[in-house]
This record gives C-alpha cells, structure tokens and sequence, in this order.
C-alpha cells in the first residue's frame, strides 16, 4: 500500500466509504479516497460490493402500481378542479 | 407560481416511485394508496405556491412524508421499538467475506447480490424502525442527498446522517439473517 502524506489509510476510508458513495464528501476527500481505492484492492473490492448492493437494494423495492390507482387519482384529483372552478375565483 | 391546471402532468410521473415509498413507510398496501392518493390532492392544493424550476420530486417526497407521519402513522397501535442494535460498518461484507468460496468459482458476494429477492430486501427495509426506515429508504432507494432529506424530514443534517448509517448497519444485519437462511454464510458471528 503506498501511501503520500496526505494519503488515506484503509481505517480512514472505509470510514468514510459511505460518505463517498452518498456524494457528500468535499472534492479533496473524495480525491484521497479515490486515490486510496485505486491503490488497495481489499478496500476497493469492498467499495465495490456496497456500490452495487446499493444497486440492487434500489431495484428490488420497485413496486408494481396497483391496478387503477392511477385512474382514482386522477379522478380524485379532477374533482379538486371542478369544486376550485365551481367555488368562483381561485383561492 | 405554479399552474395547477399542469399538475396532473407533472407530477403524475413520480407516482409510481411515491407508491413504493408508501408501501415501505405504511407497510401495508391499502394505506400506501390512501397515502398516495392524500399526498396529490395535498399537493395539487398546494401547488401554486410551488417555485417552478426548483426539485418536484423533493417536493412531493416531504407532502408524503409529513402525511404519513401526521396521519398515518398514528394509526398505528403496536408500540415499535425505536432504535436498533448497531453493528460495524461493511458488516454484511464482512461476514461474507468469511466463507471461503464455494466451488462454483463465484464469490459469496456475486452469489447473494445475485440471489437476493424483491421479498428480503423490502423485508429488511420493513423491519427497521420508522425514522432509520425513511432515511434509508430516502437516501438508498430514492437517491435524495444528505440536504435534500434534512428538509423531507424535517430533521438537522447530522441526524440525517447518523439515521442512514445506523440504519444501513441494522439493514446489512437483516439482509445477513437472510443470507444465513440462505446458506450463503454461516451462523456463527465473525471474529474481529
């Protein structure tokens, strides 16, 4: 592992990996932690695995839309308009 | 302002994602279309105090999340604990990472990434405290930033954070029980 002065170690950036991953991390940190990744295969392949098992936890929770809901809401929401209209002027 | 007349239209696209939101916030799927259907008629009331140009989706991410909190979740009569055990960060990694790899020449990780359902994910998800749930959800399923969930939920930005990755260490946990189910790793606790 080579590692400049103002390099990350392994404890700090899996520490951070996280934040890394979210995109919340400063462009400086994420540099230190990209260049740490690009150097250290085991936290690499751990930064590899939480990346794509935020992948697939997305996907998985897709739901199917229930039949019809989209035409009740529609409905519902028609309705709004026609009571706003009969109401006079708008609020 | 906004036009309400364009509403419908606009919003209509986000509706799918906000009935899986729904579904992982009520849990159960008759609220989660109550749900739905209270949070358009709520925004499109509100809908001319909307800033054209600025995020919908976060928009109407914290219309549904402020009326599942105020009206739906007092429906609720079983107590729910409210925080959860923590674990080390990479924790599912980590017990994978323990099993020497099977002899199909694929990693414990490929398998379970591969092998894991729509089932235990959102059972994962579902069995997480309300306040981890919607911040996990937010942020993983839905891909809001740290900011953007901050003003969803109504919450500082350090719980924010502390919420989602305490609640992605107890979701790893769960997603673990699943895989020691599965045979992908075994029961015992790693040593560290």
């Amino acid at each position: 592992m080579v590692a400049g002065e103002d390099d990350f170690d392994c404890s700090e950036t899996l520490h951070r990996l996280y934040t890394y991953l979210d995109g919340e991390l400063t462009e400086e940190r994420r540099v230190q932690i990209r260049r740490h990744l690009d150097d250290c295969p085991p936290c690499f392949e751990a930064f590899d695995f939480e990346s794509e098992l935020r992948i697939v936890i997305a996907s998985r929770c897709k739901e199917r839309v229930p039949d019809g809901l989209k035409e009740r809401i529609f409905r519902a929401l028609k309705e709004e308009e026609i009571n706003d209209q009969g109401a006079g002027a708008g609020s | 302002m906004a036009d309400r007349s364009a509403f419908a239209d606009l919003a209509m696209e986000y509706m799918p994602a906000l009935y899986s939101a729904a579904l992982r916030m009520t849990r159960n799927p008759s609220d989660a279309e109550d749900l739905v259907q209270d949070t358009f008629l709520k925004a499109y009331r509100a809908f001319d105090r909307f800033e054209e140009g600025t995020n919908l989706k976060a928009w109407l991410y914290k219309i549904l999340t402020n009326t599942f909190i105020n009206n739906y979740r007092a429906a609720k009569r079983r107590p729910e604990k409210a925080d959860v055990e923590d674990v080390e960060d990479l924790y599912l990694y980590h017990r994978l990472d323990d099993l020497a790899t099977a002899g199909t020449g694929r990693s414990a990780e490929e398998e379970l990434l591969d092998r894991i359902t729509d089932d235990d994910v959102k059972r994962a998800i579902d069995s997480l405290p309300e306040a981890f749930r919607i911040a996990v959800l937010l942020a993983d399923v839905e891909g809001f930033s740290y900011k953007e969930i901050a003003d969803i939920t109504d919450v500082p930005i350090g719980t924010v954070m502390s919420r989602i990755h305490r609640g992605r260490r107890a979701l790893q946990k769960a997603l673990a029980g699943t895989a020691v189910a599965q045979g992908l790793v075994g029961s015992t606790e790693p040593g560290r």
